[in-house]
């Protein structure tokens, strides 16, 4: 199987051709957040303030990691289930997010949502938390400090593993 | 006569056993990855087995754990019934916890109330469990629960007059529609009979036995082949992206029930089968 490698945040909107299947090597600059940031950002979007800029044209990983130990850059940091994040979605992409990483099934009607904005879900592999985790790079905390592992990371990965299960087009691997 | 057991020894215990949880995996469990591994020809199964048997040794030799989820800590204590204890065990237990996960860098997952969400900081309380078994011994068995898999499980009644193939069909129903976002491949724990709590207490010891070994009734050890079988043809497979291997393993449990009824608990293990025990 070809990985197809690609560079963030250059090549984000290349994101939006790819098919379902296919394998991926990220490496650049992601965020993550996972159900109560996401929960937080939507309700940003509701109040009609919407969401930082930095987070438009870039890709959510729902992932809380265990705290990074001294001398090292990240801690275990593999996907949590994007099932819960459904609520989210159609809020997330319209403001510009382009796609998410996790892992697992979505509902039916999120992924018309995917269609609807042209966005991506991409999912890489659940239970590889220490492989992960070794392929960030950097990593700080962006917002919500006060939700610990469940504050919003930005993170640089390197060669990180991910396959695309709901392309633009809404196509799903789950079909 | 009662056989002194000093609180020290088990807390020394109990640290060990928890901390090598979080990044081992059990020899059974690695062997049965490679297994897997060389049995898969599908494409998608292969990557991700690569994967997650490259994060075993990953999690082992860089000390990371093997999951960001750290669980919560589930306890199954047998007693001894020549057994005295110097010292409150549950907070032994909590203690051990509470230290390993600080000093191990090990993600808190525990928040103190269900709505209100504070989280505790330190990964406790445990879940615990007591049996009183007969002899002088005092055995500990530990669990990491990781919750994607925990909220792929239930708890369910059915009729009394199920027959096995409706009851082979309801499982293999069950993972069918929620295996894919458990992080295959699983370990399905079943628990059949009992009342409510009974049964979904058996589903969740049924993923302490060893991979491999079988329930002692030749009866239900048929059961657990054909539902291996029958949840293997689903073509989940590991990571949810299609191949043979949706479970390394079923283990069933049973306990006798109300003529009434027929309780039935499934308790999914993802494949970081995190777990560990010691006697004294």
């Amino acid at each position: 199987m070809r990985f197809k490698k690609i560079f963030l945040p250059k090549e984000i909107n290349e994101l939006k051709s790819l098919k379902v299947g296919e394998w991926l090597l990220l490496n650049g600059p992601i965020f993550s957040a996972r159900d109560q940031a996401c929960k937080l950002l939507v309700d940003l979007i509701k109040e009609g303030k919407g969401i930082p800029l930095e987070l438009k044209n870039s890709l959510i990983y729902h992932m809380g990691p265990s705290p990074t130990p001294p001398g090292r850059v990240s801690g275990s940091a593999g996907p949590t289930t994007s099932k819960r994040m459904d609520p989210f979605v159609s809020w997330l992409l319209s403001q510009g997010i382009v796609g998410f990483i996790g892992k697992g099934k979505r509902d039916k009607e999120t992924e018309m949502y995917f269609k609807k904005y042209k966005g991506v879900y991409l999912v890489t592999v659940g239970g590889a938390g220490a492989y992960l985790g070794d392929k960030i790079k950097k990593m700080e905390i962006f917002a919500f400090p006060e939700l610990g592992p469940e504050a919003i990371y930005y993170l640089e990965v390197e060669d990180f593993p991910a396959m695309v299960a709901i392309d633009s087009e809404g196509n799903s691997f789950w079909k | 006569m009662f056989r002194v057991i000093d609180g020290d020894v088990i807390y020394d215990k109990l640290v060990d056993v928890i901390t090598k949880a979080n990044f081992e995996l059990s020899r059974d469990v690695e062997d049965a990855l490679w297994e897997a591994y060389n049995n898969e020809d599908n494409e998608n199964a292969k990557i991700v087995l690569d994967i997650l048997i490259k994060n075993t040794r990953i999690a082992k030799e860089k000390r990371i754990p093997i999951c960001q989820d750290c669980g919560m800590v589930v306890a199954f204590v047998e007693i001894g019934d020549k057994v005295c204890v110097k010292g409150n065990l549950n907070d032994l237990i909590d203690r051990a916890v509470s230290d390993v996960y600080k000093k191990n860098y090990l993600r808190p997952s525990v928040v103190k109330d269900p709505l209100r969400r504070i989280n505790t900081q330190d990964n406790t309380p445990a879940i615990v469990y007591y049996e009183i078994k007969p002899g002088d011994k005092l055995r500990v068995y530990i669990l990491i629960k990781g919750f994607g898999s925990e909220n792929a499980s239930i708890v369910k009644s059915l009729l009394p007059t199920v027959t096995e193939e409706e009851l082979i069909n309801e499982i293999v129903n069950h993972v069918k529609n929620y295996g894919p976002n458990a992080c295959p491949p699983l370990l399905v724990g079943i628990g059949i009979g009992g009342t409510l709590e009974k049964a979904a207490l058996l589903s969740k010891k049924a993923t302490l036995r060893p991979l491999k070994e079988k329930n002692h009734d030749p009866y239900w050890a048929k059961m657990e082949e054909i539902l291996l079988e029958e949840i293997n043809k689903l073509n989940i497979g590991p990571g949810g992206l299609g191949g043979k291997t949706t479970a390394l393993g079923v283990h069933i449990e049973v306990f006798p029930v109300h003529i009434a009824g027929f309780t039935l608990a499934i308790n999914m293990q993802c494949s970081a089968i995190r777990h560990g025990w010691f006697e004294i």
